[in-house]
């Protein structure tokens, strides 16, 4: 397992002590030796190449780093790894089985919830911890759950409308799936 | 049998979902951070604190001697191989690696590769640079004052700090114009600096292959073939030896058009070590050194006659570009398109004269979500409307109403000499007017100010140039601003689309099969669309100023006309007939006397590879190079409308309401997130995307908790309608819409908050409309126009 990580510590060079952890990601155990200033996000890419977590502000802003941290919300770029140590995180890469998308998934793109997709992966993760908490939310509570994450591209109406779509489909209701493709 | 149907093949006209989502939701895109290359070595920058000083001496020893550390670059090392400059994509030059002084907080001073970035950032941190400062100019009435330090004193015969002096329109005819006016409406303002500012930062990772000399660069590009050509100019490699390849983008919005000294930096690096070497900017390296937009003042003047009409317009900007002129600019245009700048109102006689000049900030002007200063232009021309109509006392819908060019004047010439050739602006006017309940809003803000509370309205009405280029007209280096689409139909009927275009979020791996569906009648699942590899794309001018649709679009379109014509004759030999009495509907060929006798597009591309008729050149593929006619001139007509709280100077905005006019909508869906996401921009700008430079230079802003971006929680709502006026030139019918609501729409924001000031003698705040901004205006009674954002002392 160390191996894997020495693009980001080389720690025989350095000198620098480091740190074994164990956290369980997407429901696996890992097992890491890490220097202790290793970011989150960082361990997640290039550790594990999970990339689909995103780094985009590194000031715990604009939320495309989110992931469960024990079902929680959390941006993982200002995290340190070694804080992780024990616990589970979910990443955007745990939340589809290999053939079913999860709900939050398939709303997002019937409802046009994405364009460029780089805050996508972080605002699927909060909209999931928010319909764990709460499957009937009102525009207003989708829009606060997701007002720590920025979106530069949708303007957010379709974001929130995709959230509402995975509530319903959620609930076991009736959702529009017809995508205007070919049947 | 007959045509297929087109909305459930995909084509034209259907919403259809989009398949790039399918990566997207995923976690599986691949943006040029995802990307790991065996050997792979990583870049940091190290910046300039200071805004203008002089480099008296760099010491990067104690870098070298940090474990990992490969390489550490400086401006004279970089000099010694000729590239401590390069050109700018609008005829100026800009440091890569400084080497007499810097220039701009943030400039790049050195930069170190290394084994992690880790180790990189650490080693940034061990160079020691000496500086001695000079006096920083942060605004251009420092940088025009008697005595100013020359910022470019790099440049041969520059002996101030003047960029450009332009000049359009019909100066005597204008004088004319305000000399017959009954009433000279005038109004200052500044439009600010902003940053594009999207969420995933700039980046590179060069890979310098030595057993080929081939150089890939993945990087985050919106026009991949133009830093091809750039590359090949500046590092001085064969351009067969180049190949650029722009993955997922996270977004662009005119930030990733221009070459950043990073860019360079990292393949200098890989050619050095001959690994790949990996740059990623982090946040405050985005904001405070690329491409910034805006930062134009405005001096701005209309002629008017008693009875409303306008009868001249006069303009004047300065523009601060900051320490280089690095934004793409047409060649011809030298403050962009401003002169666009009342094109949809019948106005006889307009004047522009435009200033640039230098400063000690960041490389400013690039578009910011659009077509080379239309933005401005648009803002200029809605507010410089709205004072207009409230210096004659007149209704403002009333006001466009009575100027607003007519539906039977078309083709129309604007005040500056552009040729606008479709829209129905009274239509557009109408329909907006209707969704906000204009006369029921005025009633209600009247009741409301009665009790004190203060409502307003804003309308913004325009049409934009929009879709460089023609070639004769637009160029970027010299290079014709055309675009162009390859497609290969696979003998089963499946097929490749590959385009100079690059998307970024547009959808165009979704939005282009939907034109070859609308052609040829090829389901849009059976087609991939592709973008981005100089090595595999045909040559483009890539995406920004609402092109793509406009020019790539139209090449796809051609493309798909070129393969129609191929497969006709296939069909004939097939059928057994003459050319001439073979009949198209959707899908299918057929005998113009025997309907029921027909063959499928699938089946001509099969007949292409397996059953050609003696003498036909083999397969089933073409290409297109599209250059248009004119400009797209889509209209829009944003009505906003706020409450401003007189005892804080918060305002909230009520409702928003577009009415949008771009031709025929390829995938109405997209053309809606399209036009949401503008609005939301144009909120963001009006309210409080606020970046700015304190008197020593230093950016304010830099970094998301001060540099402000809407959420969802305060994004208001929108309400979306629309008009099609086909554009007659375009083969589709389709006009520009990516970049309208971000044109048009901030000055629907600040009318509406102006309106709710109307009588307390406030005529003009700059945006952003901060709340204290405001407050103070309503306090004083004082406009906020035209000065420095932050207070540059004495």
């Amino acid at each position: 397992m160390t191996s894997l990580f020495t693009e980001i510590s080389p720690e025989p060079e350095h000198g620098v002590a480091t740190r074994r952890v164990t956290i369980t990601v997407n429901g696996e155990r890992k097992a890491a030796e890490i220097e202790p200033r290793l970011l989150l996000a960082h361990l997640l890419r290039q550790g594990l190449g999970l990339t689909g977590t995103h780094t985009g502000c590194d000031t715990t802003n604009c939320g495309a780093c989110t992931v469960l941290f024990d079902g929680v919300p959390l941006k993982s770029c200002t995290m340190l790894a070694v804080q992780a140590d024990g616990h589970e995180v979910t990443t955007i890469e745990g939340l589809a089985t290999a053939s079913e998308l999860s709900p939050v998934q398939e709303g997002f793109k019937q409802e046009h919830g994405l364009q460029c997709g780089f805050c996508t992966p972080g605002m699927m993760m909060t909209a999931t911890a928010l319909l764990a908490e709460n499957p009937d939310p009102t525009e207003d509570e989708v829009r606060w759950a997701l007002s720590g994450n920025l979106c530069r591209c949708t303007g957010y109406q379709n974001i929130v409308k995709a959230v509402l779509w995975a509530a319903a489909k959620q609930r076991g209701e009736a959702v529009e799936t017809d995508d205007g493709s070919v049947p | 049998m007959t045509a297929v149907d087109e909305i459930k093949i995909g084509g034209m006209g259907a919403n259809r979902r989009r398949v790039e989502d399918d990566r997207f939701i995923r976690g599986r895109g691949n943006y040029v951070d995802d990307i790991v290359l065996p050997g792979m070595l990583h870049m940091e920058i190290l910046r300039s604190p200071l805004a203008h000083a002089r480099i008296t001496s760099i010491d990067a020893s104690k870098a070298w001697e940090i474990p990992g550390v490969r390489l550490v670059l400086t401006g004279e090392m970089m000099a010694s191989r000729n590239l401590a400059w390069m050109p700018t994509l609008s005829y100026d030059t800009q440091a890569v690696l400084a080497t007499d002084k810097v220039r701009f907080q943030g400039q790049e001073v050195a930069a170190v590769v290394a084994d992690d970035p880790y180790i990189a950032k650490d080693a940034c941190e061990a160079i020691v640079v000496e500086y001695e400062p000079l006096p920083p100019i942060v605004n251009p009435t420092q940088a025009l004052a008697e005595g100013a330090p020359v910022i470019r004193d790099d440049k041969e015969n520059q002996h101030d700090n003047v960029t450009f002096d332009w000049e359009v329109g019909d100066r005597d005819g204008t004088d004319r114009a305000f000399a017959e006016a009954d009433v000279v409406s005038k109004i200052s303002m500044h439009y600010p600096r902003s940053h594009p500012s999207p969420i995933e930062c700039c980046g590179s990772i060069a890979d310098f292959d030595r057993s080929t000399s081939k150089l890939t660069v993945y990087m985050t590009s919106q026009a991949p073939h133009i830093i091809r050509a750039a590359v090949a100019l500046v590092a001085e490699l064969p351009e067969h030896m180049i190949r650029i390849v722009s993955p997922d983008l996270g977004g662009g919005f005119g930030n990733k058009v221009p070459v950043y000294p990073g860019y360079v930096i990292s393949i200098l690096a890989s050619i050095l070590l001959e690994q790949p070497v990996k740059w990623i900017e982090d946040k405050t390296g985005n904001l405070i050194s690329t491409g910034f937009g805006r930062d134009v003042y405005l001096e701005g003047e209309l002629a008017l006659r008693q009875d409303g009409r306008i009868l001249g317009v006069r303009m004047h900007t300065v523009s601060d570009h900051g320490a280089f002129f690095s934004d793409a600019q047409p060649s011809k245009f030298k403050i962009g398109l401003m002169h666009s700048a009342f094109a949809c109102y019948d106005i006889p006689a307009a004047h522009l004269t435009a200033r640039g000049v230098y400063t000690n900030k960041a490389p400013g002007g690039v578009a910011y979500r659009c077509s080379f200063r239309v933005t401005e232009a648009m803002y200029f021309q809605e507010r410089m409307v709205q004072a207009a109509a409230d210096d004659l006392g007149m209704d403002q819908a009333e006001f466009r109403r009575v100027n607003l060019v007519r539906d039977d004047d078309f083709p129309h010439r604007t005040p500056f000499g552009f040729l606008t050739d479709s829209g129905q602006y009274g239509k557009c006017l109408d329909i907006g007017l209707a969704a906000i309940d204009y006369e029921g809003f005025l009633k209600a803000k009247e009741e409301a100010k009665a009790k004190g509370r203060l409502l307003g309205i804003g309308i913004s009405t325009m049409t934009e140039p929009l879709g460089a280029g023609n070639s004769r007209e637009y160029d970027i280096l010299g290079i014709k601003m055309f675009d162009s689409a390859e497609l290969r139909v696979h003998m089963t009927g499946k097929a490749i689309l590959r385009t100079g275009a690059k998307t970024q979020g547009q959808g165009h791996e979704t939005t282009w099969a939907q034109i070859v569906a609308h052609e040829l009648g090829i389901p849009a699942e059976d087609i991939t669309v592709e973008e981005g590899d100089t090595d595999t794309a045909p040559f483009g001018m890539g995406t920004y100023a609402s092109r793509s649709t406009p020019v790539a679009g139209a090449a796809v379109a051609m493309v798909s006309r070129k393969i129609k014509a191929k497969a006709r004759k296939l069909a004939a030999h097939l059928l057994e007939v003459s050319e001439e009495d073979v009949e198209w509907e959707l899908g299918r060929f057929y005998v113009r006397s025997a309907p029921d006798q027909g063959v499928t597009i699938q089946e001509c591309a099969m007949a292409a590879y397996s059953n050609m008729p003696d003498g036909m050149e083999p397969g089933l593929e073409n290409n297109a190079y599209y250059d248009p006619p004119n400009l797209t001139w889509p209209f829009a007509c944003y009505i906003v409308t706020v409450e401003v709280d007189p005892g804080t100077g918060v305002w909230d905005v009520l409702d928003v309401v577009a009415v949008d006019d771009c031709g025929v909508r390829i995938n109405p869906m997209i053309v809606e997130g399209q036009i949401m996401g503008g609005l939301t921009e144009a909120y963001a700008m009006a309210s409080m995307q606020f970046i700015t430079f304190d008197a020593e230079g230093n950016c304010i802003g830099s970094n998301y908790m001060d540099y402000l971006l809407p959420t969802a929680w305060e994004t208001p709502g929108f309400q979306l309608h629309e008009v099609v006026t086909p554009c007659p030139h375009h083969p589709i019918g389709a006009k520009g819409i990516g970049e309208c609501a971000t044109v048009g729409g901030p000055a629907a924001f600040v009318n509406a908050v102006m309106d709710a000031l109307k009588g307390t003698g406030v005529r003009n705040i700059d945006m952003p409309l901060l709340p204290d901004r405001v407050y103070g205006a309503i306090q004083t009674g004082q406009d906020v126009s035209g000065a420095p954002p932050v207070k540059t002392g004495s």
